[in-house]
């Protein structure tokens, strides 16, 4: 394109640059030079806008013939149809267009200038002189007060829709409600989902319950219970009690090798839920942390950091597992104000 | 114009019509022939854009049928492993367009289809843009829209992810309330500020699917108009050719060529989308079953553009959670699931001005870079991604330690480790690559191709003829600019004070160097002369001192 | 005999007849009905054949008496079921250790089996094998079923039961191809790292209702192909390898010259 090869010659009569060659020379397509191989592109193309109405029509017949019964299998075969028709609907439009473009449109490359995005000094020169006039004219440089005055109520009226939104978006901002859970001293613990009191004798060796607080089945359908469901979860596990630590401050938490823990991971809070009946550990699903169930619940491995929370445990007069208390700690992820 | 059909009269007819009210024929001539060139890599981004609009599409016939309301109501209707449960109406309604609208499950899988394709294709196009050096000025601006529109993007999967309320996104939403929670301070008023309480309570589908559909959409809508409009303002980049400069655009015309290929391309993509909906099951909720703060299902994991952060959070050791004074830091949370991503998206958005700061580039580039030519800058892309799929992988590692029967725990530590190692090393080994095909390069332009022909000289000598590159080929390889590290003036000037701001010069020089102190030189039309009568036998024909002896040709040895 | 006939006609031969009837049929019934602990009938020759087998088999870890050691566990009181879950799926006898016992081709038939079972449940209380109505799926709801295993299975085998990770190289295995039988008797058991979900916990019924549950999961997926049922990172890969893949094609055909 550019043989300008004039400062840059060196002394030895070589460029200090190699010149760019220009275009490469345009090569023809066989449709721009047998008439057979330009019919054949058109008939390709007329076929796959065929295919399209194909598709089209098939996706019709599919929408109006087959009717989802409920079933897997009928679902499937609806979805599937009345996919297969669309998809080949829209493949043979987009394939044809493309092939026309590719095989039958001209393809000499065409080439066009670029401008700097920079504007020209005089068009600048005129945009500054508009925006001086213009600020001339508002008197804003001269009068201190109205820019003052215009900013502070510009920059305040905001506040206006900001306040009652973020006052109400939290709901009662009580977040001392993250401490308590549903459990309570005398609570029976039931089984999760189907609310069944849990006896001691129940829990034979090994077994694994899922448990919830027994309230009422009117609760258990309200929509706050899933809010509490989601701090008052609580695995229970029998092991053999020669297997347990027990710390000195949480002797008689309990009940015969009966030990009950918060299924709210100290990590983000996802249910901790895989038991592992050999090694007695609790593994978390979502980030793998590990807990020791017969120490305590500690983090044996994994980006846990606390013990999973222990829920006090002992029987009532008629056998029932019950809790002692709510736990002493808040349940769930760790928080900036946990401790005070 | 001497004989005009109806059509054509109705056509000229409506042109005038708008033309006098519009200025229409003024955009028409500015735009029509408008040229692109033409790359399979430039379609990248048009495959992002056609799966936002198939979102668009299938996401108008969700809206139709979805109740956002986290209200309790018993389910009754197929499928039969969720009749007579009782679920919200969020998860009812969803169970209701997949079974027994017809056409609502295909609808649905081509939605999150089109969702997870969506991000494919921005991240492959990002990576396009990164390695070319597409970012370069005067396109700094068009870069950090598209990063805003990544980050968007991943908004808008994860507020959409999370409104069938069933078992896998609640533990998603979880994950992040406990997130949330951790921030220093303010982190349980954030909790409530999301959930309008505590954790789920009844708020947060409404207001999840308010942003999915109204808010995160038309930020991305507004966003690509934006950067749409950026394209047309620089006109698009090109590959290096004979012909390409920063001047000039070489390609085809909008119309017809480009309204026909990215016309038809858009059909392409969507029946692609449609084929996968129509065969390939997608997020069965009915499986996982409504949310319910207890259950949890081994394979929980997220949407796999956020798969990034889930191994991030699985990665992390959980001793830096600290207590003092009463109050929680959790160290052991915010740094895999906020310091993490925040690095990775500094970077993002941070490099082209890094980059142009190392190199005083105030040029505008039209014409893109091949990768091997700037190494520093792929390894760096290169060791991006690595950390960015380690992370992935992680996240994926109890599916890893199923398939491949591995431990769970050893998979982690190796994670842990080569999070670490893997990107340092993926920066190395590419950058080496790419200094090694510069200077094969370089070989090629001075020397020629192999041709495979060996011929012997009359003193007994071997050697295999090699045949020059044509113009076009060598072109290629020698317009590129090999850029040196910045040079620091004295810490002194002549009267020996010291320069105010010389530290900072210094610290950038320092990362030039680092950019490019190691490089490959272009060859100039000066080494190829001397290439060529130094090993004046490479070629035949300017070689008349012996008459060489040709004795074979082929593959001889 | 003719004082007998005599007495026919006295007011308590009725009684006396049926006290006679009700001895009878109780000494018939507990010589021939099967105890509590094994659901088939079990002659005294099964349970010697099992003990054989246990002795050629199992012994060497188990010990002679079963009573198993440190590291391996007593097989007093595990009952037939669970004898019958571990080596009709192959899992016992183990061939080699591991982080734990993996299914394989079994290696005793049916009949050896029952045998072997018959013997352990000798040993102690335990467990029996369920009928075939306690696992027949057509008999329990699959909603319930659904929810049961919600919360008490899908943690550790994934929703639908594709399996899934435990630490350190252990795995709870897929569930769609084993028999109702085996699903059964481990929940009841407990094999291995699984805990136990005796009858207080999950009732038979409910039990019943998992297997039901798990049944519908033959039909596959009502989307398509279900892509191993692993949930967003097989979707995810999918993704990549089909759309991205095709696309990316599609995209290499449109931006190269026609020839």
């Amino acid at each position: 394109m550019s043989d300008e090869k004039s400062s840059t010659e060196l002394t030895s009569g070589h460029p200090e640059k190699f010149t760019d060659p220009g275009m490469p020379e345009h090569r023809q397509r066989r449709a721009d030079v047998e008439p057979a191989a330009s019919k054949r592109a058109e008939r390709q193309v007329a076929a796959l806008f065929g295919i399209s109405v194909i598709g089209t029509i098939g996706s019709m017949v599919a929408y109006f013939a087959i009717r989802p019964d409920g079933t897997t299998a009928g679902t499937r075969l609806s979805n599937l149809t009345l996919g297969l028709g669309i998809a080949f609907a829209l493949l043979g439009i987009g394939l044809a267009a493309v092939h026309w473009a590719k095989a039958i449109m001209s393809d000499h490359e065409v080439v066009e200038e670029r401008h700097e995005q920079r504007s020209p000094d005089d068009v600048r020169e005129a945009a500054v002189q508009k925006l001086d006039d213009g600020i001339a004219d508002s008197g804003i440089a001269r009068r201190g007060v109205l820019k003052g005055a215009a900013l502070s109520a510009l920059a305040l009226f905001p506040l206006t829709i900001a306040v009652p939104l973020v006052s109400s978006v939290g709901g009662d901002w009580n977040v001392s409600k993250f401490r308590h859970t549903r459990w309570e001293k005398g609570m029976r613990l039931a089984t999760d989902p189907t609310g069944r009191p849990i006896r001691a004798a129940d829990v034979t060796m090994g077994n694994v319950f899922h448990v919830i607080p027994d309230v009422s089945e009117e609760e258990r359908e309200s929509h706050e219970w899933i809010t509490e469901k989601a701090k008052a979860v609580v695995l229970l596990v029998r092991m053999d009690p020669r297997d347990l630590k027990e710390a000195p401050d949480r002797e008689g938490w309990s009940y015969d090798g009966i030990v009950a823990y918060s299924k709210i991971c100290t990590h983000v809070g996802c249910p901790v839920a895989l038991y592992e009946q050999q090694t007695h550990h609790l593994l978390c699903p979502c980030h793998q942390s590990t807990f020791d169930v017969a120490d305590g619940a500690k983090v044996v491995f994994g980006p846990a950091h606390r013990p999973l929370p222990q829920l006090p445990i002992e029987i009532d007069d008629e056998g029932y597992l019950v809790a002692q208390s709510d736990f002493h700690e808040p349940v769930g992820p760790s928080y900036w104000e946990r401790l005070k | 114009m001497s004989t005009t059909t109806p059509a054509q009269r109705a056509a000229n007819g409506t042109a005038d019509y708008l033309d006098q009210r519009t200025g229409l024929g003024k955009a028409v001539k500015e735009f029509a022939r408008k040229t692109f060139p033409d790359h399979w890599s430039f379609l990248l981004g048009e495959i992002a854009l056609y799966s936002f609009v198939v979102l668009i599409i299938s996401g108008f016939f969700l809206t139709m049928f979805f109740v956002p309301s986290m209200a309790l109501i018993t389910h009754h209707g197929p499928p039969a492993t969720m009749d007579g449960v009782l679920m919200s109406e969020a998860f009812s309604s969803t169970l209701h367009t997949s079974f027994e609208v017809r056409g609502g499950l295909l609808m649905r899988q081509i939605h999150h289809w089109a969702a997870l394709l969506f991000m494919a294709a921005i991240v492959t196009h990002m990576m396009r843009v990164f390695f070319t050096g597409a970012f370069r000025k005067p396109r700094e601006l068009n870069w950090l829209v598209g990063t805003l529109l990544m980050i968007l993007g991943l908004g808008a999967g994860f507020t959409g992810y999370s409104l069938p309320d069933d078992v896998l996104s609640g533990n998603g939403l979880r994950i992040t309330d406990g997130v949330i929670k951790s921030i220093p301070i303010i982190g349980s008023y954030m909790s409530y500020f999301v959930f309008g309480g505590e954790f789920p309570g009844e708020d947060i589908i409404p207001r999840l699917f308010t942003l999915h559909i109204l808010v995160v959409p038309g930020l991305i809508l507004a966003l690509v108009g934006v950067h749409l409009l950026m394209v047309v303002l620089h006109k698009h980049t090109q590959y290096p050719g004979g012909g390409r400069t920063d001047k000039n655009v070489v390609g085809f015309p909008l119309f017809p060529v480009y309204v026909a290929k990215a016309g038809g391309f858009f059909f392409v993509v969507f029946g692609v989308i449609a084929l996968m909906g129509a065969t390939m099951a997608i997020n069965n909720v009915w499986n996982y079953g409504p949310f319910d703060p207890s259950p949890v299902s081994a394979g929980a994991q997220p949407d796999w553009y956020m798969l990034f952060l889930e191994g991030s959070l699985r990665l992390m050791p959980g001793q830096p959670e600290f207590e003092f004074w009463g109050f929680t830091l959790s160290l052991n949370v915010l740094i895999p699931a906020v310091v993490i991503p925040g690095i990775l998206f500094t970077f993002l958005f941070v490099y082209p001005f890094l980059e142009a700061a190392v190199t005083k580039d105030k040029r505008e580039h039209h014409v893109l870079d091949r990768p091997r030519n700037v190494p520093v800058r792929t390894g760096l892309g290169v060791a991006f991604l690595t950390a960015f799929i380690i992370l992935a992988l992680a996240g994926s590692n109890d599916l890893i330690a199923t398939h491949f029967s591995m431990s769970l725990n050893q998979i982690t530590w190796a994670f842990r480790i080569l999070i670490f190692v893997g990107p340092w090393f993926a920066f190395w080994i590419t950058k080496r690559i790419c200094l090694g095909l510069q200077r094969k390069d370089r070989e090629l332009v001075l020397h020629g191709h192999e041709t495979g022909r060996i011929v012997r000289f009359a003193n007994g000598e071997y050697i295999e003829v090699h045949r020059p590159l044509d113009e076009q080929e060598r072109w290629l390889r020698v317009n590129y600019d090999a850029h040196r590290p910045l040079e620091v003036a004295p810490a002194t000037d002549s009267r020996g004070v010291r320069r105010k701001g010389y530290a900072s010069e210094r610290r950038l020089s320092r990362l030039s160097s680092f950019f490019y102190e190691d490089r490959v030189e272009p060859v100039t039309p000066a080494e190829l002369a001397a290439a060529h009568s130094h090993g004046s036998h490479d070629e035949l024909e300017t070689d008349t001192t012996s008459e060489p002896q040709q004795i074979d040709s082929g593959r001889a040895h | 005999m003719k004082a007998l006939a005599a007495r026919r006609h006295h007011r308590l031969a009725p009684v006396v007849l049926l006290l006679l009837a009700l001895l009878v049929t109780g000494g018939v019934y507990a010589l021939l009905a099967p105890s509590p602990a094994s659901a088939d009938t079990a002659s005294v020759q099964d349970i010697e054949t099992g003990e054989k087998l246990f002795q050629a088999n199992c012994a060497t870890c188990h010990g002679p008496d079963a009573e198993g050691s440190d590291t391996v566990p007593s097989l007093v009181g595990v009952g037939a079921a669970a004898v019958d879950f571990q080596v009709s799926t192959g899992r016992m006898p183990m061939q080699a250790s591991g982080p734990q016992a993996i299914e394989k081709p079994a290696q005793m038939d049916a009949e050896q089996t029952s045998q072997l079972a018959a013997y352990v449940a000798s040993l102690g209380a335990g467990p029996a094998i369920p009928t075939d109505e306690m696992v027949d799926a057509s008999k329990g709801d699959p909603a319930l079923g659904a929810s049961v295993f919600r919360t008490n299975c899908a943690m550790c085998h994934n929703a639908i039961g594709a399996g899934g990770a435990l630490s350190e190289g252990k795995f709870a295995p897929a569930l769609l191809d084993v028999e109702p039988r085996n699903i059964y008797q481990a929940m009841l058991t407990g094999p291995q790292s699984m805990p136990v979900f005796n009858d207080a916990n999950i009732t038979p019924e409910e039990k019943r209702d998992v297997i039901a549950y798990l049944a519908e999961q033959h039909d596959g997926s009502a989307g398509g192909l279900t892509l191993g049922s692993l949930g967003p990172v097989s979707e995810g890969l999918w993704v990549w390898v089909v759309g991205m893949g095709l696309l990316v094609g599609a995209a290499v055909w449109i931006g190269a010259k026609s020839s």
